[in-house]
């Protein structure tokens, strides 16, 4: 009857992700008056978990499985919430979780709701709070079947520490065919991942041109943030698209949002809305993006940025 | 008992040949659409509000399009939904699909229309389905990977690039940091985005496409039975935003000391 939760990982540690999940899974578990277990995959040492109210870590350790493959991931939690007789299995919003949950709601038939971003508000019906229309709106989402799938939404519930102990339990489930071949991995190291970061430095198109992003680079370097950009400034070019955030491009659910010379046309603010504080530097005092933000600056950002970069500096100096 | 027509032995020569593609469209509000409710906060208030081909399925439909030119193949486009979104896939026509497919019942969950397309995959036999990462209404991001799952196919999510020869298949998936270069074979499922194809690629409908599309096949088909799995019983809209704080370019202490210990952010 546990809540499973699957903890995800990368390169034999646990990402901060797999903490808040974990602590909702958590609160979860309170409501329904049971445990978790937590499945991880190829993870050196699970004894953290415990710190994020876990009481079981069911371990699965298979080079076969150092490359993330969502069939063969589906297939494994699928056999960890068989064995625990599991009714809700929580997961996280990452690109691989929501790759691996649609066929994960298929093995279990299923109902699963993405983006969600608080615990249940009802147990039965068995109900949750989650984004919808890109962020325009919320959707409470009734889950009708025997088994639940939630898929937290990043930095939404944050992380609750409680004290106890986990039990560790190595777990060798069979692997299923995977279909799908990984030729090459081109990862971006030493940079934050948008969808990882809990600062994301943002620029538009007042910035003028590609030649101008070595102070956003900075300004993002110094606040450990992830670099992002307006739709335009990737269709020009000027930044890969990776970096698109919006509507259309990837979501921002940020702690600290930081908008330089974007106007915040609706398309873009829907997409990076969920995150926490948003902050503008902007020209244009009329520019929408001041309707929508928490702080904001009125200026040139050729001038506000750089300055910036240098108080910041001191400021983490002295912490 | 195995009765082969000649018409399907010219079907089944004619498949060996050419691929056989299915968008799926997610028929939704417009990007610049403000979002209401009616109904004490039950439902989409569809009124003023402009409908739109799913951007991310536009990318989708416009890559079928380059495999139809410059390959061979053939595009129908489906959609789950009431007679409403028939313009939907009129547009879809125009910009150069072959066919069309409106299963004819509301769209209430994913996991029901994924069920619905599932059958639509089966019954046409189709060797690739092109889907969107996600849709801009419900954003569920969840009906690619459940069509994958409930037809036994390959599967493969935020899809950026795609190429096809034969029966094998190179694709490009993005993950959080960087892109993953990927194999595998037909029949195959993609939740597609931008990067499939440039934004400079998609095309808007000409006078003689919607001529055409007149023509074209726009078949209605009765549901298959199928539960929805979740059901959606309220809507909120976010709550009104206070009012900014602007902080002079003169004064970033001041924002540093905001962020650091109103916000606590940094
Ligand atoms: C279907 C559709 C989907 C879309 N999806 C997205 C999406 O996902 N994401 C997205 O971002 N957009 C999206 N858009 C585009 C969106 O409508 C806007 O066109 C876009 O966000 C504008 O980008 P921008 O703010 O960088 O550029 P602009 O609108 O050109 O704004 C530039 C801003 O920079 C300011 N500025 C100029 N010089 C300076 C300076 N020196 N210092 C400081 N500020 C300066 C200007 O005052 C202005 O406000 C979409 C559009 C459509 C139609
Ligand atoms: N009612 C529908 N009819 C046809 N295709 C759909 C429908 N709903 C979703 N899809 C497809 O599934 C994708 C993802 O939708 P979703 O899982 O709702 O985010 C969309 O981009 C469409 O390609």
């Amino acid at each position: 009857m546990s809540v499973l939760v699957y903890t995800e990982s990368e390169q034999g540690k646990f990402k901060k992700v797999a903490f808040e999940v974990a602590s909702y899974a958590k609160a979860v578990a309170n409501q329904l008056g049971t445990t978790v277990t937590a499945i991880a995959m190829n993870v050196n040492d699970t004894s953290q978990l415990a710190m994020y109210g876990v009481d079981k870590v069911l371990n699965v350790t298979n080079t076969q499985l150092d490359n993330f493959n969502a069939k063969i991931y589906a297939n494994i939690i699928k056999q960890a919430a068989e064995k625990e007789s599991t009714k809700v299995v929580i997961i996280g919003s990452s690109a691989n979780s929501k790759y691996l949950a649609p066929l994960l709601a298929v093995e279990l038939n299923a109902g699963y709701a993405s983006n969600v971003i608080e615990a249940p508000s009802n147990i039965s019906p068995f109900t949750v709070k989650r984004t919808a229309f890109t962020n325009k709106a919320f959707e409470f989402t009734q889950i009708n079947t025997d088994v639940k799938i939630v898929g937290v939404s990043n930095n939404s519930f944050g992380l609750v520490e409680s004290s106890g102990s986990a039990t560790a339990e190595a777990f060798s489930p069979s692997l299923s065919e995977s279909g799908i071949n990984i030729e090459s991995v081109d990862k971006v190291t030493g940079k934050v991942s948008i969808a990882d970061a809990e600062i994301v430095v943002s620029a538009g198109r007042g910035l003028k041109g590609p030649e101008n992003w070595g102070m956003i680079e900075e300004l993002a370097s110094v606040l450990g943030a992830a670099t992002a950009c307006s739709k335009p400034v990737s269709d020009l070019g000027w930044r890969p698209h990776g970096e698109h955030v919006g509507q259309t491009g990837k979501p921002v659910a940020a702690n600290l949002y930081i908008a330089i010379g974007i106007s915040g046309a609706i398309q873009h603010l829907a997409g990076i809305n969920a995150s926490k504080v948003k902050v503008v530097i902007n020209t244009d005092s009329e520019a929408p993006f001041f309707k929508a933000a928490d702080y904001g600056v009125i200026g040139d950002a050729f001038e506000v940025v750089p300055r910036l970069v240098e108080k910041l500096k001191a400021f983490k100096a002295q912490q | 008992m195995l009765v082969i027509s000649i018409t399907d032995k010219i079907l089944i020569c004619f498949k060996l040949l050419i691929m056989k593609i299915l968008v799926c469209i997610s028929h939704v509000p417009d990007t610049t659409s403000k979002i209401n409710f009616s109904d004490n906060n039950t439902k989409f208030d569809t009124n003023g509000v402009q409908f739109v081909i799913n951007p991310n399925d536009e990318f989708g439909l416009t890559r079928a399009m380059w495999f139809k030119e410059k390959q061979g193949a053939t595009v129908t486009v489906v959609n789950v939904g009431g007679p409403e979104t028939e313009p939907t896939l009129r547009k879809a026509l125009a910009i150069g699909a072959d066919a069309a497919i409106r299963v004819n019942t509301v769209a209430t969950d994913g996991f029901s229309v994924a069920k619905q397309l599932a059958n639509v995959v089966k019954d046409g036999g189709y060797d690739l389905v092109i889907a969107g990462r996600e849709s801009i209404d419900y954003n569920g991001g969840m009906v690619p990977g459940m069509i994958a799952g409930l037809t036994s196919a390959n599967f493969i999510n935020n899809c950026i690039g795609l190429e096809i020869e034969g029966t094998s298949v190179k694709a490009i998936r993005e993950i959080d940091g960087g892109k993953e270069t990927l194999s595998t074979s037909l029949p195959l499922v993609i939740g597609g985005q931008k990067g499939l194809v440039e934004e400079s690629d998609l095309r808007i409908p000409n006078m003689r496409g919607i001529m055409m599309a007149r023509q074209k096949a726009l078949n209605v088909l009765e549901p298959i039975d199928a539960n929805a799995e979740t059901t959606s019983t309220k809507f909120e809209k976010p709550a009104p935003k206070g009012a900014i704080k602007l902080v002079s370019p003169d004064n970033l202490d001041e924002l540093i000391n905001l962020l650091h210990n109103e916000a606590k952010v940094i």
